[in-house]
């Protein structure tokens, strides 16, 4: 490991005093003079047409200033296929969509009039599950698909509810199974789950009556949601102002475009007026996006040695009323479907199908806690009934470098190290020894694990931007538009700023939060692509503010700029430290002693672009990961087999995220990612009951409390260098989250020889499981 | 129905002017610029809005503003010295139990009333104190690691002062 003067080190958060002191702002703690309130009426129906909407006795109430539905706002928004109507329009299509809203002098008002709203409703048959969306002679919710826009690496089916299909093809599948010693083909299906970001979402928007609009946002991507708003309403890009104050918690719940059109489309109606429009808890739930549910069937050839020699994988996933962002959630999922396996032989089918359920999106994970659930319990299915090692089976499998992945790319020693994740985990957990025996005969106890992998799902065009200025003694302020979402990257870009420039991190500045008239440009916050990508754009800039300082240097030292170096303090001739000028007299101009002065105040500026191409239509194949993170995750459990309650005994991951910047800041994603991964396991799930979300509270919808805690949790950071990554760093964001259920599923079989192939691994479950098992 | 009452937060009487049916967390945010509790859920399940109450913590969005008349309030501005951190909040910031900070303002109030009724916690104390404050982030490992600090700390303070 190289000798770093910032890296690698706890540096503590940079917003950590903004967030113990109560001093961070959050959208719902800005209040501006004048300011109006909105509430949203939403749909009690989750199937049906609109026969008329009549809001003149809402209109009438005093303190009502503005109220608007789809007759005066018919707008529609989504990143990657334009579907969703900002209020329904027509019809609606799932319990909780926006109808009309109103914005009023109170909230109180807001209120009382969305309750004074007739809206007329005509039921229409309900696509209550996937195979209800696929029926032959289905309810179409989208009629009008194939008119919709979407970006061209998608492909809906016309007269169908499918919104995306991704092949891949890879080999020769049929040979692969020819060929094959034994088949495997299990059945495997995960519900829908909310992200539940501690802050519910808000935004605050401005429409002023020469037509610039100003919107404050909880938004994990300013940039990308000025675009979508311009898009949707028909403005230019330097009318929109999009301002983001610090996010609590997003978890893909915040990223692309949410609520804020509601806001907008209010702000349109009462220019010059600001509108706030903060959720409750229950319109978080209903009225964001949630993952995707998924079925998944998944058919695997074993050669006689063990290796892997076909896979067959289809997975459906139920994307609820409207695709939008999480077309690319079948995209990401269908070019990773195998996992980090190295299969010669692969038949790849990934849908996204509409229902009349919550509307599905981007979730720490996207796709590939999906994929993961499928893949890792068929793994460990196969390597029991071959009585191998599930440790020993993995490693023979995944990807080494010289394999190929899902999509044709060639793994690289730089790739990352799947095995060594293995190793970490099966010594942590004692991988081979049984564990301790229970003290009573009805307690049995287990161990599990499960690998995963994952690149950032982007296109190919998502690029960043940074800047870095210098101030009048020499310190530095550094800018970018990465989102402070909570996972630490104003600190770790600060560190790789500070790095780059030679510098104590305690010189630098970060102007973290972004505003889109004054910051760099940055695509979105999602993906755990920011410490990556603007890592390197923040390297750039770095690079680019140096040689503009050593132009300058080489006029006044006489030298060629070539022959000059800069540490954090001067600007040197390389083997003649004496010949140097001190920052401060030269990063706002040199100035000679009679007065005159060359140069000016320094700024770099730098830009990140990954380099990606688009997959082949019919084979998935080329290359759509800009860097790989691979890792493995564990578990140790015992169950109480009369009652079947589940304990969790140990939990660790390892992880290859290259050079760790920052690992306190990293633990925490890991550890983080690992419990929230623990509550997609066992807990989480959103019901249905005819049609309508049941359980849409914390009262209902329980997610880990400290008190869920497992006695033991243990991270592991392995760290080989990514030889694209800003000092050899990779993602770590979404990862810990992915194989947290497989690794528990895993191990509550080797404890019970219980299999079970529906999440979440409810103590219920796995009781009526035991006595089916009986 | 409006009705003019004081509140006693952080020490400071305010007189306020309230609606009948607002929650005192709605006043301390809106009427008195108070906003480091939130609002996460507003039926007292997450544990964001929590205020020392009477000594004790409570979920300001469960308690009307006209009932708080008379009664000590402390909010996490309260516990900010003037010039520096609480050692509650430094070790919070010390230990990474910093992720989005929604939570942290709800986290910092209930462990300043664990700790002033509890110097010495045990782990499961811990996690008992705090498994009403709902953090999506963190995982709590990192919370629990700073609330030890922060005793272990706090001790110290004590020790010198004696």
């Amino acid at each position: 490991m190289k000798n770093f003067i910032n890296l690698g080190r706890d540096v503590n958060r940079l917003d950590g005093y903004d967030k113990v002191s109560g001093n961070a702002k959050y959208i719902a703690d800005y209040e501006f003079p004048g300011m109006l309130y909105a509430k949203v009426l939403r749909s009690p129906h989750p199937h049906a047409e609109i026969i008329s909407i009549n809001t003149s006795a809402a209109e009438k109430m005093e303190g009502v200033i503005a109220v608007t539905h789809s007759g005066k706002c018919s707008h529609k928004m989504g990143l990657y296929l334009v579907d969703r109507p900002v209020f329904a329009t027509g019809k609606v299509r799932f319990k909780g969509e926006p109808v009309a809203a109103v914005a009023a002098l109170t909230e109180d008002i807001a209120a009382a009039a969305i309750k004074k709203i007739k809206v007329k409703y005509k039921m229409l048959p309900l696509v209550d599950n996937i195979e209800d969306a696929l029926d032959k002679n289905a309810t179409l919710v989208h009629p009008d698909l194939m008119k919709y826009s979407y970006l061209p690496i998608y492909y809906p089916k016309k007269g169908t509810n499918i919104f995306n299909h991704f092949p891949l093809r890879k080999g020769d599948i049929k040979k692969g199974f020819k060929q094959s010693y034994k088949i495997y083909e299990n059945e495997f299906t995960l519900p829908q789950i909310q992200h539940v970001p501690m802050e519910p979402h808000g935004a605050i928007a401005k429409w002023d009556r020469n037509d610039k609009l100003t919107v404050y946002s909880s938004v994990q991507s300013p940039f990308t949601l000025r675009n979508l708003l311009r898009l949707a309403f028909g403005l230019s890009h330097k009318d929109v102002r999009v301002i983001a104050p610090y996010v609590g918690g997003g978890f893909g719940g915040k990223a692309g475009i949410n609520m804020e059109p509601l806001a907008v489309a209010l702000a349109k109606e009462a220019k010059g007026k600001w509108i706030k429009l903060i959720f409750s808890r229950e319109e978080v739930f209903l009225g964001t996006t949630v993952r995707q549910a998924m079925r998944a069937r998944v058919k695997t050839g074993i050669a006689k040695n063990g290796r892997i020699i076909a896979e067959e994988i289809e997975m459906i996933f139920d994307g609820g009323a409207y695709a939008e962002y999480g077309t690319n959630v079948v995209r990401a999922a269908g070019y990773t479907c195998i996992g980090p396996y190295d299969i010669k032989n692969v038949k790849g089918d990934t849908y996204g199908v509409y229902t009349n359920h919550l509307v599905g999106g981007a979730f720490r994970g996207f796709g590939h806690g999906e994929l993961h659930w499928a893949v890792e319990s068929q793994m460990d299915i196969i390597a029991n009934d071959l009585k191998m090692d599930p440790a020993e089976f993995r490693r023979l499998n995944v990807l080494k470098p010289g394999s190929i992945n899902s999509m044709g790319e060639k793994i690289t020693k730089h790739t990352g190290d799947m095995v060594a994740c293995i190793d970490a985990v099966a010594k942590d957990l004692k991988w081979g020894k049984p564990s301790k025996k229970p003290a009573k005969p009805y307690i049995k106890r287990g161990k599990g694990l499960a690998v995963l992998e994952k690149a950032p799902a982007m296109p190919a065009n998502a690029t960043s931007c940074a800047r870095v200025k210098f101030n009048e003694d020499a310190t530095v302020i550094v800018q970018f538009s990465g989102m402070e979402i909570g996972q630490g990257c104003i600190t770790a870009l600060t560190q790789i700023a500070a790095e780059r420039l030679k510098m104590d991190v305690s010189k630098l500045h970060a102007a973290g939060l972004p505003d889109t008239d004054f910051s760099p440009y940055e695509w979105q916050t999602v993906a755990s692509r920011i410490t990556w990508a603007v890592g390197n754009a923040i390297i750039n800039a770095v690079d680019d503010a140096h040689e503009k300082i050593k132009k300058v240097a080489s006029k006044v030292l006489k030298v060629k700029a070539s022959q000059l170096d800069i540490d954090g303090e001067k600007v040197f001739v390389i083997g003649n430290k004496g010949k140097s000028i001190a920052l401060p007299l030269i990063i706002m101009g040199y100035q000679y002693p009679d007065g005159h002065t060359i140069g000016g105040p320094v700024e770099g500026v730098g830009t990140f672009t990954p380099h990606l191409t688009n997959l082949d239509a019919k084979t998935g194949q080329g290359h759509a990961a800009a860097e790989w993170t691979f890792g493995c995750e564990g578990a140790e459990i015992e169950v109480d087999t009369r009652t079947g309650e589940l304990k969790i005994l140990n939990l660790v991951g390892a992880f290859d995220l290259g050079t760790v910047i920052n690992p306190s800041t990293a633990r925490g994603q890991i550890i983080g990612g690992m419990i929230q991964g623990l509550g997609s396991a066992v807990l989480e799930e959103l019901k249905y009951k005819d049609g309508k979300i049941a359980n849409p509270s914390f009262v209902d919808y329980k997610i880990p409390t400290a008190a869920d805690l497992p006695d033991k949790i243990k991270h592991i950071f392995i760290q080989t260098p990514d030889d694209g990554g800003p000092f050899g760093a990779r993602a770590i964001g979404e990862h810990p989250m992915i194989s947290i259920p497989p690794a528990i599923a895993n191990a509550i079989y080797d404890a019970t020889g219980v299999r079970i192939k529906a999440l979440p691994l409810t103590d219920e479950k796995i009781l009526s499981s035991l006595k089916e098992k009986k | 129905m409006s009705k003019d009452i004081t509140l006693n937060v952080n020490g400071i009487d305010h007189h306020v002017n309230i609606q009948g049916n607002e929650t005192l967390l709605k006043v301390l945010r809106d009427k008195l610029g108070l906003t480091a509790a939130k609002e996460g859920c507003g039926a007292g399940e997450c544990g964001a809005c929590a205020v020392i109450y009477n000594g004790s913590p409570a979920s300001s969005c469960l308690i009307l503003a006209v009932e708080a008349e008379g009664v000590e309030i402390l909010t996490l501005e309260g516990i900010t010295p003037k010039d520096h951190l609480h050692p509650i909040q430094q070790a919070f910031i010390d230990k990474g139990a910093v992720q989005c900070g929604f939570c942290t303002p709800g986290m910092i109030i209930t462990t300043y009333s664990l700790l002033k009724s509890n110097p010495d916690p045990s782990e499961d104390e811990i996690k008992k104190a705090i498994s009403g404050n709902l953090c999506r982030c963190t995982g709590y490992v990192q919370i629990i690691e700073a609330i030890r600090e922060a005793a272990r700390r706090l001790k110290r303070v004590k020790g010198r002062r004696k």
